[in-house]
């Protein structure tokens, strides 16, 4: 069977991998349909869904347009998750590959200090060094990135332990590669499918975590994003529900597909624990 | 003795893992751009000249670092976590006051999403191949995926705005001024709504381990031999299976600890919940630094002790484990 096949077996996976292109293409299209900014004030503050033609989701408490921010909001969404989770598993897959690889004193310190990292309340953190930082997108995905790579990191040390005495490792140390040549070519390559896995839940959480850090005022003041325009609503929930509610279904559809999409490339990557697991 | 020394032990690691937390701090003041006697005096008004320069002397800014570094840790090792200047208290005595009503909260959606958690996962285990336990699986991966603080919003929202049932703000009726049992109803009325929705993720977490721990418990030999034995397969699922699977949960439910304390701090934003929660908001909208770092501080203090009493109910529940690392 072929990999999409197997993936597309996977019904919830297929309707993940449809929303997820909705949203992907909310993102790029926004500077094409909305080329203005979506902090602009364009019309009567308060205005609900469909009341007024071409605002068809209001618009929120300063008259900017709603459906404006969902589409920009897309892309800061997006952006924000991939970027963090590729800076996480820069961190995570080198600590991970040298701790598993080696072992020893040096297997021993890495996982004391990923350790330190996982007792260390997450999010709490998050907040902590975003504030310090100042918020901006920059420092947004260093928090992120710096508060989940642990997982990275022991996953990756515990593949690269059941590989690294392997047939095909021992014969490539027999004619002579070095140690990185072993790591980068021989192990790391076959452990891609479970961190891909990982890396798609990983994008999930990481846009979760920026929702909530922008819905507490710590977003970057110039790029409008999902959690502000919750947070920013939150203040008139009693008068305007739907200001908080729609942001709120634009990142639990995003979320909801990311999880969902992960779970199929799970099952097409490892179609044997697939086939037990159902 | 054996669970004294363990105790022990525990307890030197988590002093070390917050003697770095101190330092991490420490870190953190640095990092930050700008002044760091201006930071730590706020950016508003209160920080003149004058005063920035008192604390300046005060922290031996102008010493080298590792002075600086050792002035601070052993500041805190004497439970000096600094003044803020905002709100006009010791940041210990703030934390302190607000510290039980975190407690509640988490504790309240810790039992509560555990146990939920372990029934939910438990039935879609033993349907797992029936309807009504997809169901149950897709409603934990819809949980698993919301934004805590939307969930908070749109129950403020649904209960208290348009059904008018729960309190939607606080911890009591403010001048109501009850006693004894009414005030503990008015609390656990006001509890409610944070509590769930705090519980909410978490029971979606717990119910999805639950499903996978009991999974690969049935699959074990014991199960077959019971089977073989002629058991009811009610008696199978609650002594053989589900025992056996508890033991990973409690394990994993201690290491979310860490989650539910980041996940208060977004509930009690919403509900106004008088936690340290919310004071860490407060701190993040007044730019109060010492009080920050002081309930950070204090939030890893609380899951590291978490860690240690789910670590020993795990090793009481299994004594298999004492005499592997004792």
């Amino acid at each position: 069977m072929s990999f999409f096949a197997r993936f597309a077996r996977n019904r919830g996976a297929l309707f993940g991998l449809i929303i997820l292109w909705v949203i992907i293409g909310m993102a790029i299209l926004a500077p094409i349909v909305f080329p203005e900014s979506p902090w602009r004030m364009v019309q009567r503050p308060f205005l609900p869904p469909f009341a007024v033609d071409g605002m068809w989701l209001g618009t929120d408490t300063m008259g900017r347009n709603v459906a404006a921010g969902l589409m920009h909001g897309a892309w800061v969404s997006l952006l924000i998750g991939l970027i963090s989770t590729s800076v996480a598993l820069l961190i995570g897959v080198p600590l991970g590959a040298i701790a598993g690889y080696y072992g020893g004193w040096l297997d021993d310190a890495l996982m004391r200090f990923t350790e330190f990292f996982q007792t260390i309340p997450n999010f709490a953190l998050a907040i902590v060094l975003v504030a310090v930082m100042q918020p901006s997108v920059t420092s947004i995905v260093l928090a992120i990135a710096l508060v989940s790579w642990p997982p990275v990191a022991r996953l990756v040390r515990a593949e690269f332990m059941s590989l690294r005495h392997r047939e095909y490792v021992e014969a490539a140390r027999l004619i002579g590669q070095t140690n990185t040549q072993i790591i980068l070519r021989q192990i790391l390559p076959n452990t891609l499918s479970p961190i891909i896995v990982l890396a798609s839940l990983m994008v999930a959480t990481a846009i979760l975590l920026e929702s909530s850090l922008s819905f507490l005022g710590l977003g970057d003041p110039n790029a409008m994003s999902w959690g502000y325009m919750i947070g920013a609503a939150r203040t008139v929930i009693r008068q305007a529900w739907w200001l908080s509610f729609i942001p709120g279904v634009a990142i639990l559809l995003t979320v909801l597909a990311l999880n969902l999409v992960g779970e199929g490339l799970d099952d097409a990557l490892n179609p044997k624990l697939a086939r037990e697991r159902h | 003795m054996v669970y004294a020394r363990l105790i022990l032990l525990r307890l030197f690691k988590a002093a070390i893992v917050l003697l770095m937390i101190i330092i991490f701090n420490f870190l953190l003041i640095q990092l930050a751009p700008g002044d760091p006697a201006a930071i730590m005096a706020g950016e508003a008004g209160a920080a003149d000249e004058a005063f920035i320069a008192q604390l300046r002397e005060r922290f031996g800014l102008d010493q080298p670092l590792y002075v600086q570094l050792w002035k601070y840790v052993s500041g805190i090792l004497s439970l000096d976590f600094g003044y803020s200047y905002r709100q006009q208290m010791p940041v210990l005595d703030l934390i302190l006051d607000r510290l039980p009503a975190t407690l509640l909260l988490t504790g309240t959606a810790f039992v509560l999403s555990l146990v939920l958690g372990i029934v939910a996962g438990s039935m879609a285990a033993m349907r797992a191949r029936k309807p009504s336990g997809s169901v149950i699986m897709a409603l934990a991966l819809l949980f698993y995926a919301t934004p805590l603080f939307w969930v908070a919003l749109m129950a403020v929202v649904l209960f208290s705005v348009y059904l008018d049932w729960l309190p939607a703000y606080g911890m009591f009726t403010v001048g109501a001024n009850l006693q004894g049992l009414d005030l503990v109803l008015d609390i656990a009325l006001h509890l409610i709504l944070p509590a769930t929705t705090l519980g909410l993720f978490f029971m979606a977490v717990y119910t999805r381990m639950t499903r996978t721990s009991m999974l690969e418990a049935a699959q074990q030999d014991y199960v077959k031999t019971a089977r073989a034995k002629g058991l009811a397969p009610g008696v199978i699922q609650r002594r053989h299976i589900l025992r056996n699977a508890l033991l990973p949960i409690i394990t994993l439910a201690g290491l979310q600890a860490g989650q539910m304390v980041g996940g208060a701090i977004l509930t009690e934003t919403v509900f106004a919940w008088p936690g340290i929660g919310r004071l860490m908001h407060e701190a993040l909208v007044q730019r109060d630094y010492n009080l920050l770092l002081g309930v950070f501080f204090f939030s890893a203090a609380m899951v590291i002790l978490f860690n240690i009493i789910t670590d020993l109910i795990y090793r009481i529940a299994d004594p298999r484990i004492k005499e592997a690392s004792a």
